[in-house]
């Protein structure tokens, strides 16, 4: 937590510079700051979630050098020099991403407010294993809860963006 | 030439229109938005379920950098009113419901005092060094207790924690009951459980001195709800005051609902002059958003030896918690209301005791009031059916109405408007392959193992609902535009928050006007846009909002054709419309929206004692609910060892009528299920016997994972309503619905050779294995 002066702020801010999405950002903040409120009050990337502030529900998902952390889980001061990629910096030229295409195609979200986080964390699967059966995917997904779908089209979602079968779609 | 008439829209499995913005991240949800000025509120809640509130010093969080204002109950409540509970109930006995706490704290997360800073950490700093002494009280948690004698009383002042007594009766019981040939009863318990959406609620306000307005944006599924009540809480006027729902990320009947924090951020937003955003903590929603279900049951069936059911008898406690929110009261007595079931039951007597807890309010989750209904009324079909030695399904099958028997009249007064249960039973049984799954539980049993097949038969009451039967009207509101470049402007009243009606509104527009479905745009959640509206809740947006799409389009066409018949100097009765185009025999001229929109709008040329412009309103009034309906089947396995159950097969039947775009309705039903294997197998929200919640985070409360959900098999039936003209019924609580009881009957049909009859919800591995040790030595 710092040192908490009678102003209530941490004493002393501390500079930050993260990579993300392909662009350098820089900011003083508290040590205290989650990385989760770097991304969406300093950098106003506000496509990553907060869902629960205690690392279950996996709405604030992202990558940090390739691999899918939960984003209320680190301050930002650990973040300082590494590499982040948010759901804002998945579609290129705005082309979407074969993962985010897959929840359009497939109605893998409903309300989409665990959706950025459950993309990365399939981006993230894709990354490390290309055709991951319907139990693989549930499993690195179990990380990211979702109150709308079922979980079911997310499943199939994830299939269709690993160029699988999708009975229907 | 000819032309064809395109691929109809609805009944498509279109994907949404809505989802790039959300699978991009750029959907704004409340937290994301930040106004100029805007200032942060954090609220410290009541760690006790029952306290006199002593004193509160709130110097050190004043003396805090950044910190704006600190307010207590003493500061807020004389500019704040009561939050309003709207449910109709007769002698009900209700607490004033202050916005922040007075001299005393009625459940854990009860607020008691809010910091408004410029920062949201800042906020939270000043919330934790406020000083609060509490005198602790005795608190009831257990509505059981709450009724006898001598318990600690939620509310002193009330003199009593029950706060109404309901009865409903239909037919006449007593004959029932001395006409039986054996009285079968049971107790059932149904737990209390968090709604728990993805997105806790959320709040930002923001007052415009110059016009006397407020802006108040809220995680809500009710804006127009919201709009008729605020005023009547923080005293500015209905048409000085604006609703948004913006994205709003998962309801579930937590979000329908008027809560302090709305009131009291639009308060503070006025007092302070500058934008304020509140944010709920996952703790906060767990505790102060809205709880569910949590009524304990004592059930009588009246049965003749040959299975028939002659009637119903039922003693419910119905724990309301704490206050009154919105509906908190109704929801027990909407249970009585379909308690029979799909069944002809003759017979029925149902008395609800709504009873005060130290505990949050219940209200309407997901389903509210159905789900309990079908979930005793199915557990007592298979009761009935073991006990009297009939077979599961023939006890169904025998007390279904006949189709052609609709609409169908209940002994609760409700008039089923139609239905086809058979069929819908039929095609579960054949999808599940049900000959071949006796065999396989027959072989399963013969091998040691607990294998079990669990039926349930729905039906709900949704599309709510005719006004005479609501608290503040039932009717929807809708609004169609051809703008005067052609492009249709479509406005509903029904909040959508989640359930795709961008999309399914379209694509019933685009149909009935005959205009490419990109042409349209559907707009909601704005007070200010969609002036009218009673929102989304009780399976009712489409059947009930686009039924007033309807009305609007059938109005613009009826003014159109008089347009056309101007334009194409041709009688009225002469002018056709299809495919979009207006036309008459023997002209060529086609006339188009675009062009129509165009001469309607430019206003040069029109017919005489014609209104410019192709825009119309409607308001829809429902002559009576719809009824949905449903079979379900469910195989489950549970592990002798431990007590776990697995589902193998789960096969799901619904008729929701005439569907728009079978994708968005297969969502609906496999997230209903979600809920309900949630609430069969681990969901359960427990305060201890002091009234503390143990269950305050998703790492107490299980709500289920990826890896808890089996492969669906899905069908549907189509009966359509009666109703509304587009014949639907409503889909979105089905699952929630027809799931819970068959996954429960699956794993009561597992445990059979062991001698268990019954086992309350959840069914967690640790409930099962200790009942099969119970059973097992009782056996020996």
């Amino acid at each position: 937590m710092g040192v908490r002066s009678k102003r209530g702020r941490c004493a002393v801010p501390i500079q930050v510079r993260i990579r993300i999405n392909g662009r350098s950002r820089e900011h003083d903040v508290e040590p205290r700051t989650l990385l989760v409120h770097f991304l969406r009050d300093f950098c106003g990337l506000t496509g990553t979630h907060v869902g629960c502030e205690t690392g279950v529900c996996g709405a604030c998902t992202i990558l940090v050098d390739g691999k899918a952390v939960k984003s209320c889980t680190m301050f930002a001061v650990q973040a300082d020099g590494l590499e982040i990629n948010t759901i804002e910096g998945l579609a290129t030229n705005d082309r979407l991403h074969p993962v985010q295409q897959g929840f359009w195609e497939c109605h893998g979200l409903q309300c989409g407010f665990c959706t950025p986080g459950m993309i990365m964390a399939a981006v993230h699967l894709l990354a490390k294993n290309a055709r991951p059966t319907r139990d693989e995917i549930a499993g690195a997904l179990h990380g990211n809860l979702c109150r709308c779908t079922g979980y079911s089209h997310i499943i199939d979602a994830v299939r269709h963006a690993s160029g699988q079968q999708v009975a229907g779609r | 030439m000819a032309e064809t008439a395109p691929a109809p829209y609805v009944g498509r499995a279109l994907k949404r229109v809505e989802d790039p913005r959300l699978i991009k991240g750029i959907g704004t949800y409340t937290d994301d938005l930040r106004l100029p000025g805007m200032l942060h509120a954090a609220i410290l809640r009541s760690p006790h379920a029952h306290a006199r509130v002593v004193r509160i010093n709130v110097s050190a969080a004043q003396s805090i950098t950044g910190v704006v204002s600190v307010l207590t109950g003493a500061e807020v409540n004389e500019h704040c009113g009561a939050v309003p509970c709207v449910a109709d109930i007769a002698d009900l006995r209700a607490p004033r419901h202050t916005v922040l706490a007075g001299d005393r704290v009625y459940f854990v997360g009860h607020p008691v005092a809010v910091v408004v800073a410029t920062d949201p950490y800042v906020a939270r700093d000043g919330a934790e060094a406020i000083d609060v002494e509490y005198d602790p009280l005795p608190a009831v948690a257990n509505p059981e207790e709450a009724l006898k004698d001598g318990s600690p009383l939620t509310h002193p002042d009330l003199g009593t924690n029950l706060a109404y007594t309901h009865t409903l009766t239909g037919g006449d019981v007593d004959e029932a009951f001395r006409r039986a040939d054996r009285v079968i009863k049971q107790r059932i318990v149904h737990q209390r459980l968090t709604p728990m959406p993805i997105e806790p609620r959320g709040v930002v306000a923001s007052y415009h001195v110059g016009e006397g307005t407020l802006t108040v944006w809220s995680s809500t599924q009710i804006p127009h709800l919201v709009r008729t009540l605020l005023p009547g809480m923080i005293k500015i006027a209905e048409n000085k005051l604006r609703i948004v729902a913006p994205e709003v990320g998962g309801g579930f009947g937590a979000k329908l609902n008027l809560y302090p924090e709305e009131a009291l951020c639009g308060h503070l937003a006025m007092r302070l002059g500058a934008p304020v955003k509140w944010v709920e903590s996952r703790r906060e929603n767990a505790a102060s958003t809205i709880h569910g279900r949590d009524q304990i049951g004592d059930y009588e069936v009246a049965v003749r030896h040959d299975g028939t059911i002659l009637g119903l008898k039922a003693r419910t406690i119905a724990d309301l918690g704490s206050y009154l929110q919105l509906l908190t009261p109704a929801i027990p007595t909407l249970t009585g209301l379909v308690l029979t079931g799909c069944y002809r039951i003759p017979a029925i007597r149902l008395d609800v005791l709504g009873v005060y807890t130290n505990k949050m309010s219940t209200d309407a989750y997901r389903g509210a009031g159905r789900p309990e209904a079908t979930y005793l009324i199915e557990r007592l079909m298979d009761i009935v059916a073991r006990e009297v030695g009939v077979d599961r399904i023939e006890i169904r099958l025998k007390h279904f109405p006949e189709p052609t028997e609709f609409p169908f009249h209940t002994a609760s007064d409700l008039k089923y408007d139609s239905g086809n249960y058979q069929g819908a039973l039929s095609k579960a049984r054949q999808l599940a392959n049900w000959e071949a799954l006796m065999t396989e539980r027959a072989a399963a049993r013969a091998a040691g193992r607990l294998l079990g097949v669990g039926v349930s038969t729905y039906v709900e009451i949704c599309a709510m609902g005719p006004s005479k039967a609501m608290p503040a009207g039932g009717w929807e509101w809708g609004c169609v535009r051809i703008e005067m470049s052609g492009k249709v402007t479509v406005i509903t009243g029904a909040t959508p928050h989640g359930q795709g009606q961008e999309t399914s509104f379209a694509q019933i527009v685009a149909d009935r006007l005959g205009v490419p479905i990109e042409d349209i745009v559907v707009l909601h959640g704005d007070t200010n846009v969609a002036h009218y509206g009673r929102d989304t809740y009780g399976s009712r947006a489409t059947a009930v909002g686009g039924s007033a799409l309807v009305m609007c389009i059938d109005k613009i066409v009826a003014k159109a054709k008089r347009l056309a018949a101007h334009l194409l100097e041709a009688p009225l009765d002469r002018v056709t419309f299809a495919n979009g185009r207006f036309s008459t025999a023997g002209n060529d001229r086609r006339l188009s929206w675009t062009e129509m929109a165009s001469e309607a709008f430019v206003a040069k040329n029109l017919p005489a004692e014609f209104e410019p412009g192709l825009e119309a309103s409607s308001f829809f009034e429902p002559e009576n609910f719809t009824f949905p309906f449903g079979a379900h089947i469910a195989v489950v396995e549970i592990d002798r060892d431990t007590g776990l159950v697995h589902i193998k097969k789960y096969v799901a039947v619904d008729d929701c009528g005439p569907q728009i775009n079978p994708l968005l309705v297969e969502g609906q039903v496999q997230g209903g299920i979600a809920h309900s294997i949630g609430q069969a197998l681990f969901e359960q929200t427990v305060y201890d016997e002091n009234g503390q919640l143990l269950t305050g985070e998703f790492m107490d409360y299980a709500i289920p994972r990826a890896g808890d959900i089996p492969e669906y098999i899905l069908g549907s039936t189509v009966t359509p309503s009666p109703s509304n003209p587009l014949g639907i019924k409503g889909v979105g609580e089905a699952g929630t619905i027809g799931a819970t009881p068959a996954i429960a009957n699956a794993v009561i049909d597992a445990l059979e050779p062991l001698g268990i009859k019954h086992l309350d919800l959840p069914l967690t591995p640790e409930r099962i294995w200790r009942a099969m040790q119970r059973h097992a030595v009782e056996a020996v």
